[in-house]
């Protein structure tokens, strides 16, 4: 570096100022810019705000350049003559050669110099007669059609569409309504050949069983003989289909997108946590889509985790308080009385007698407060529920309690489902008698039988469903399910992420910090101090030195990373594979 | 903006006083009233008056006769010549309803239906008619051509459930119309 600068940067061309950097100087729409060197075209242009319309251009997968939407102007400098300097501009740049045909801009990368134009007379010409030809086919069956209101091909007919078709040949007939899976159907006359599910199932599910069959107007989307797309990454296909020839079964005529109300928040059936947006109407969920997270889920989300969503709605939900009486039946009752006769009937027991058994599907907030409902006790038997299966190498971990990392940070114990072996065998042999159980069934779920839990002098248990435990229980509070309500997670990778609330809980549920913060306080008989949830989570951040300074809104949407656990999603290692390999933007 | 001063007009003094104005408003309407009782009110005839004045005696008397064709009454769904209801419950006619009167539950046309291809009908069509405000949105935004609105004005009832129109009632008043355009035949 000379010490004149201003000497220097006269010689210096905007070109190898870029070069310096690894980037290049491209002119878009008559702005020069800079990017990184092997940018794709409609990605430099998404990220200066000229949106290119696109259909078969996913970021995640390998563009093949199908459906020519996404066709601009680009220009080169002209190649100068032997011997002859490159004429330049008064900011070194060199005039731009316009080429008078269009090129695809997924599948092109910027260069030197170059030039795009997104609109002008050319571009948009060519993106009506795109768009005439993909709709020549096309049933126009709109109003039957799920994808209505969120369909690209609607939306780019509007933007860039003729409006009237000048076809009046008869159409192509397809199949329609095809049954090619067990979540999944398919209209191949609403297909437009973009080969987005191909794509995805080949490269992100590796269960490569769609493809294309015949040629030209007649190219159909099928199955593999033989075969279905019973993939539990299957209706993802359904998410990235830009028009209507996938869809969800399970969705399927419930309800249009516009009446939907999209709620960010994350999936609790794994550790994974999976980035979600659940769409609500009124105080029914419709359904629950991935919502994008490059440090979690990338774009995708496993089905079964998509659709376990039924039960919030469905008959074994409890909806109010419940007591046993007398002659051992549940009777309703209310909160304030429920809660008092419980804590009553805690007081009764010495602390060593009570066992707190929470759940790993817990977030933060409530685990927070479980310890200090179990401090109140006195007693050390606090536990979590362990719940293992097996991880299937992309986004399903093996442990499938969504917060064990938290649980591991909040209690400020490295294993917090350590004890449930000794409390289950302390109540087998009557040591421990009561027992307070926090979003579990310990029939099903953690090993208890039910003579185990016969012998028990009580039984406190807050739930969302009606189960075996729930029925052997003194007292059955209800609470909230994962979309009814606030709070954060930790996931196995240490990221801290929200849970937010879609719809109201049902009945007279609660929250379950309200149940544990209104239990505690019967037991002590202060009165609270806890009005938020955020008061919660600052108590947290005071205490817990991995969420020191955080709160609920600095969370973000994305999440916040507050430890290394070395967790790796496999899926995401894949993608980041691609993307080094150069066949993936990401 | 530019301010124009008005000037006030010079009234002289029988305006002033103004009891000639009474008088002539006052006998303006005996004449009205002369000609009512003789039955002779302009237009009595064909506003088919009861004989006093124009008004029709409602409810012995009914204006349906004089409903020109645009009149806007209840809203109701129609069938066609195939007997094939034509609403595919793509609910854009809950969705425009200004007063959010309609309440449509989609369902699945079974694949033994002869109108399978269609694959799609209402399981349960709602209008309430407290809430409907005769607008004709609903016509208006129909791609179907499946929802009208008739010229049934008399929409009464005892209790709020009386007011709510469901799928049966619906295509009672509908009834079936001809001549509409057949999108869901073989051909397309």
């Amino acid at each position: 570096m000379s010490d004149t600068p201003s000497a220097t940067a006269e010689l210096k061309l905007p070109k190898d100022l870029a070069a310096e950097k690894g980037m290049v100087n491209v002119q878009i729409d008559g702005v020069w810019r800079q990017f990184t060197k092997g940018t794709r075209i409609i990605e430099a242009c998404r990220s200066v705000g000229s949106i290119v319309p696109h259909y078969c251009y996913h970021p995640k997968l390998t563009a093949p350049g199908n459906c020519r939407m996404c066709l601009v102007q680009t220009g080169m400098p002209p190649r100068p003559a032997p011997g002859q300097e490159p004429q330049r501009d008064e900011n070194g740049y060199e005039p731009i050669g316009w080429m008078p045909r269009p090129v695809i801009a997924c599948a092109n990368t910027v260069a030197e110099n170059m030039g795009i134009r997104t609109s002008g007379e050319l571009v948009e010409k060519c993106r009506e007669g795109v768009m005439e030809f993909l709709l020549i086919n096309h049933p126009l069956d709109c109003p039957i059609c799920d994808q209505a209101g969120e369909c690209r091909l609607q939306e780019h007919s509007v933007g860039h569409g003729r409006g009237v078709s000048r076809f009046i040949d008869m159409k192509v007939k397809k199949p329609k309504n095809v049954d090619i899976g067990p979540r999944i159907r398919l209209d191949d006359e609403r297909c437009i050949m973009c080969s987005r599910c191909i794509r995805f199932m080949d490269e992100v599910a590796g269960d490569p069983v769609l493809g294309f069959t015949q040629r030209g107007t007649h190219t159909t989307l099928t199955v593999h003989p033989g075969r279905l797309l019973d993939s539990n990454y299957s209706l993802n296909t359904a998410d990235i289909c830009p028009v209507g020839a996938l869809t969800s079964n399970d969705f399927r005529f419930q309800m249009r997108v516009w009446f939907l109300k999209e709620t960010p928040s994350i999936d609790v059936n794994c550790g994974t946590g999976t980035n979600i947006t659940i769409w609500t109407r009124g105080n029914k969920i419709h359904r629950i889509t991935p919502r994008q997270n490059d440090e979690v889920n990338s774009c995708w989300m496993p089905d079964s985790h998509r659709l376990n969503f039924h039960y919030i709605d469905g008959e074994n939900r409890l909806s109010q308080p419940l007591a046993k009486n007398a002659s051992g039946l549940h009777e309703p009752t209310t909160w304030s009385a429920a809660l008092a006769s419980a804590a009553s009937a805690i007081k009764s027991f010495a602390p060593d007698q009570i066992a707190v058994i929470a759940s790993g599907r817990m977030t933060n907030e409530e685990l927070f407060l479980t310890r200090a409902l179990a401090k109140n006790i006195g007693t050390q038997h606090l536990t979590i529920v362990p719940r293992t299966g097996e991880a299937d190498h992309l986004l399903i971990a093996a442990d499938r309690n969504p917060n064990t990392t938290g649980a591991k940070l909040v209690w400020e114990n490295s294993a917090p489902s350590s004890k449930l072996d000794s409390i289950r065998s302390a109540v087998g042999s009557g040591d421990i008698k009561a027992l307070i159980v926090l979003g579990e069934d310990l029939v099903t779920d953690a090993g208890f039988s039910s003579e185990d839990l016969s012998k028990l002098g009580l039984l406190v248990q807050l739930h969302t469903l009606a189960n075996p435990t729930a029925s052997r229980a003194h007292f059955v509070l209800p609470t909230a399910a994962f979309a009814e309500k606030r709070g954060s997670m930790v996931n196995l990778s240490g990221r801290l992420q929200r849970l937010n609330r879609a719809v109201e809980p049902t009945g007279q549920c609660r929250d379950d910090w309200e149940a544990i913060r209104d239990l505690i306080c019967a037991i002590t008989g202060d009165k609270h101090e806890i009005h938020h949830i955020e008061d919660v989570f600052k108590s947290i951040a005071e205490n817990i030195p991995a969420f020191q300074n955080l709160t609920l809104s600095k969370i973000g949407h994305q999440g916040t990373q507050i430890t290394e656990t070395g967790h790796k999603i496999t899926l995401l290692e894949n993608e980041r594979a691609r993307k080094a390999a150069g066949l993936v933007n990401g | 903006m530019a301010v124009v001063k008005l000037q006030r007009p010079q009234l002289k003094l029988g305006e002033k006083i103004y009891f000639g104005a009474l008088v002539k408003g006052f006998i303006l309407t005996l004449g009205h009233a002369i000609r009512s009782l003789r039955g002779k009110s302009v237009g009595a005839k064909d506003l088919e008056s009861s004989g006093l004045g124009v008004t029709m005696q409602f409810p012995e008397q009914r204006w349906d006769s004089h409903l020109p064709d645009y009149y806007r009454g209840a809203p109701a769904l129609v069938t066609d010549e195939q007997g094939r209801e034509r609403c595919v419950s793509c609910q854009l006619c809950e969705f425009i309803c200004p007063p959010k009167a309609i309440r449509i539950t989609p369902g699945e046309i079974p694949s033994d239906d002869p109108w399978a291809k269609v694959e799609k009908r209402p399981k349960e069509f709602e209008i309430d008619m407290i809430r409907c405000i005769y607008c004709g949105m609903c016509e208006e935004v129909c791609p179907e051509q499946a929802i009208y609105l008739r010229k049934d004005y008399l929409i009464t009832g005892l209790k709020r459930a009386d007011m709510l129109h469901d799928k049966k009632k619906l295509y009672e008043i509908g009834g079936v119309r001809t001549g509409l355009v057949n999108k869901w035949n073989e051909l397309k």
